[in-house]
């Protein structure tokens, strides 16, 4: 093979370059080595089994045939040191913290634009900027109750953050999930291997959700409000409002009068105090905005405007997690909080700035474009992997509308041991942490750590082929 | 609680009792089928063996707009497999496990655990599997499952409001089907009350009180041969004969004055009483006096008029 056909190796959480194991991984490494592969892919089927019969399931947009599948579930968890996890908490909470008082400030001073640290336009022109927000105060000055932030690790201490999701982030669920599955089938481990709790989350999620009621009430009414049976995440949704003790309700069980929002119960209407909502801005109130939106709430909007109500998260938090946005975060954080960013952004094009444009068209094979609103990993090329003629019809797409795109280089994402057809093989992933905006801000340890099953491939999204695995963090 | 869950609850229930039901139902039929010369009225062709299921369900117009001929294939396939049919065996399992999804934080994991398992085992019948020695096993099985299911609900549930309305659909459910099984066998295993049955009717009469697990029941309080006046009276007036409208009629009442108090629930309450009187009052000679065919057939109806208040008093989604 030529010399250069051969790639620089991804980093490797377990193995070093030179064969070595890193430290956090040395228990569960010699657990493996005396393991047979077979005794892995039984764990494996008896995990698929189990998922099915729990009816883990999420649904796939636009394939006729399964309404409900069941997501890949590595069995080798992925394994971070106490350390790492510290820097990635820090920087993790340090970003909430710049990011809510960004939307607090975007919503009543812009100081920031004042400022010119953020061109005004690319905020109050940007379609998930709500104007009905601008002066609106919400409790705790808090927007994004509930986020979730992608970071990458690309060498032993080198993270990046991905992206940020503050609008109704998804797959806190199989956190925990996984969590359950790797105790059931490992026992054996978690005696061993000092591993980090996740359990908790859904009382740091329910604390949250009840410090932020807009009434004086010892016992505030908080609700789960879900599109419904058919959307993909409403395994979650589910999970989540029983772990947590409260009611699931769907937009035709509130209603709203008086500026004030109830529910229609057996015994008659009652009172919702904070509603944790996995209904994006558009579909939540067909009065102010999409009419057709059947899911919503109609008039919720003159509720949370008239303070009887706290939506989490907020109204016209998308503003925030736009991947055009996401360049100034860096600069948010030393404007509003006065620190020097723990957490690096991945070096990014803006496709509306001329010069930008012109390198990423004419390096396109090299880099990763993205729509400036998508999520999910639809709408994305990867450069290096894709086909001629997918690169050839992304470049005009970008043509056509430049100011939709964004581009970063490809970065190597590191890899982790994942159980495969061949046996144990090196697959890329990331990591969504969840961060909870209360009192406090507080995150679970680990999260939702997502693979790319497929040799090579650097998508780990569960639409596009992408499995999940346990995160353990070491407590020590 | 949300009235839209109360409504999932009380359906997801309705539906399993009603697998559990038709599994019961083609139970009989399939034994009856077992029995040397099982005969077939020549003036009644609705009362071939396999037509008599679908007489009692209700759904024998349905039937033939599919199928042309009441074969054992046909029937089964119709009342077993068939997923457009939402009252087939899979089609009630499909409806009970669609509701316990949308409602899966009222329920308990167990719960929930235990009829995903169920739909998962009777999604993919193979429908030539049907006429295989094995379909007893099947029926067995949907019974098992219920059981089950209603075990885990009673043990692991909160008795609170949630159990309440799951337990209201089991048992307006289970008192229809009761009615309507007693009703098509007794018309067709005798036309008349005064008639005597021969030998052969023995074991038809045997059937019927299996399918309603009501054969050593009979036996342990009669003690004597099987009388189709003493079979109507067991499972009709019988308060602890847990399949009898009797029984059926006390739960309902029971469960309504646990619901909380609203001003349409008083009328519900009213009805349900007043149907429960009548049993518990009601003698057998009067019934088959005036007509066992008749009451049993305005005792349907009365159950399903119930059904609508339940609906419109509890489930109803306007404020």
């Amino acid at each position: 093979m030529p010399s250069e056909m051969v790639k620089p190796a991804a980093h490797d959480e377990m193995r070093r370059a030179d064969g070595g194991i890193f430290p956090a991984y040395t228990h569960y490494a010699q657990w493996l080595d005396a393991i047979a592969p077979e005794t892995l892919k039984q764990r494996h089927l008896e995990a698929e089994l189990l998922f099915a019969r729990l009816g883990i399931t999420f649904a796939v947009y636009g394939d006729e045939s399964g309404v409900e599948r069941s997501i890949p579930f590595d069995v080798i968890p992925r394994i971070l040191s106490a350390q790492s996890w510290k820097k990635i908490e820090a920087g993790c909470i340090q970003r909430i913290r710049a990011l809510n008082a960004f939307l607090k400030d975007i919503y009543f001073d812009q100081e920031i634009l004042k400022a010119g640290i953020i061109p005004r336009q690319q905020v109050v022109g940007n379609a998930m900027f709500r104007p009905e927000m601008i002066g609106i105060p919400v409790p705790g000055d808090i927007y994004a109750h509930v986020a979730g932030i992608d970071v990458v690790k690309v060498d032993e201490d080198t993270f990046y953050v991905l992206e940020d999701n503050l609008r109704t982030p998804s797959g806190v669920s199989y956190m925990l999930e996984n969590r359950r599955m790797m105790m059931r089938l490992f026992p054996e481990l978690f005696g061993r291997i000092p591993i980090a709790p996740v359990d908790h989350y859904p009382d740091l999620l329910v604390e949250g959700l009840r410090a932020v009621s807009p009434r004086e009430t010892t016992n505030p009414m908080v609700v789960l409000l879900t599109p419904g049976a058919y959307n993909s995440a409403y395994f979650e949704h589910a999970f989540l409002a029983q772990q947590m003790g409260i009611e699931l309700v769907e937009g035709r069980d509130l209603f709203v009068k008086d500026e004030k929002v109830y529910m229609r119960t057996t015994e008659g209407p009652q009172r919702v105090d904070v509603i944790y909502r996995r209904i994006d801005d558009d579909f939540i109130d067909p009065l102010a905005f999409r009419p057709d939106s059947i899911l919503g709430v109609p008039g919720i909007l003159s509720a949370v405007r008239a303070g009887h109500v706290t939506l989490a998260n907020a109204i016209g938090t998308g503003v925030a997690d736009d991947k055009s946005t996401y360049v100034y975060v860096p600069e948010m954080i030393r404007f509003y909080l006065g620190e020097q960013p723990i957490l690096s952004n991945v070096p990014t094009y803006r496709l509306s700035l001329p010069d930008d444009l012109a390198y990423v068209l004419a390096n396109l094979p090299e880099l990763v474009v993205k729509e400036v609103q998508g999520s999910g990993g639809y709408g994305m090329l990867i450069g290096p992997t894709a086909s001629s003629k997918e690169l050839s019809d992304f470049r005009e797409r970008i043509k056509a509308n430049p100011d939709n795109y964004i581009a970063q280089p490809t970065l190597s994402l590191s890899t982790c041991p994942t159980l495969v057809e061949s046996g144990v093989a090196p697959r890329h992933v990331d990591l969504r942490p969840y961060i909870v905006s209360g009192k406090e801000v507080r995150i679970a340890p680990g999260g939702l750590t997502r693979v790319a099953l497929k040799e090579g491939s650097l998508v780990v999204n569960s639409s596009q082929g992408g499995g999940t695995k346990d995160t353990w963090v070491l407590e020590r | 609680m949300l009235s839209s869950t109360a409504d999932h609850l009380y359906w997801m229930a309705r539906h399993f009792e009603r697998a559990e039901n038709t599994a019961r139902m083609l139970d009989v039929t399939h034994r009856m089928m077992l029995l040397p010369d099982s005969k077939t009225e020549p003036d009644l062709a609705w009362a071939a063996p396999w037509a008599v299921p679908l007489v009692t369900t209700g759904l024998a117009s349905a039937f033939y707009e599919l199928y042309k001929e009441p074969s054992t294939h046909n029937v089964l396939e119709f009342l077993v497999t068939r997923s457009d049919n939402p009252s087939s065996i899979s089609g009630s399992l499909q409806a009970a496990r669609e509701n316990a999804r949308s409602v899966r934080g009222a329920i308990t994991s167990e719960m929930w655990e235990s009829i995903n398992a169920t739909w998962l085992e009777f999604k993919y019948i193979n429908p030539d599997q049907l006429e295989s020695g094995k379909i007893g096993d099947l029926f067995d099985r949907v019974k098992l499952r219920s059981h089950l299911f209603r075990g885990v609900t009673v043990g692991t549930s909160l008795h609170d409001e949630a159990y309440h309305f799951i337990r209201l659909g089991t048992f307006l459910e289970r008192a229809d089907n009761t009615a309507r099984i007693l009703d098509v066998k007794y018309h067709i295993l005798l036309p008349s009350v005064q008639d005597v049955g021969g030998a052969q009717d023995y074991y038809q009469w045997g059937a019927l009180l299996r399918s309603v697990s009501a054969f050593e029941a009979y036996r342990k309080i009669y003690r004597d041969v099987i009388q189709p006046r003493k079979v109507a009276e067991l499972l009709i007036l019988r308060m602890d004969m847990p399949r009898s409208l009797h029984a059926c009629m006390d739960e309902i009442h029971n469960i309504l004055n646990l619901l909380p108090p609203s001003a349409q629930g008083a009328e519900v309450r009213r009805k349900a009483g007043e149907l429960h009187a009548r049993l518990h009052y009601g003698r057998i000679e009067d019934i088959i006096t005036s007509g066992l065919h008749e009451y049993l057939t305005d005792f349907v109806e009365q159950i399903g008029l119930l059904g609508q208040d339940v609906n419109r008093s509890f489930f109803s989604h306007d404020a």
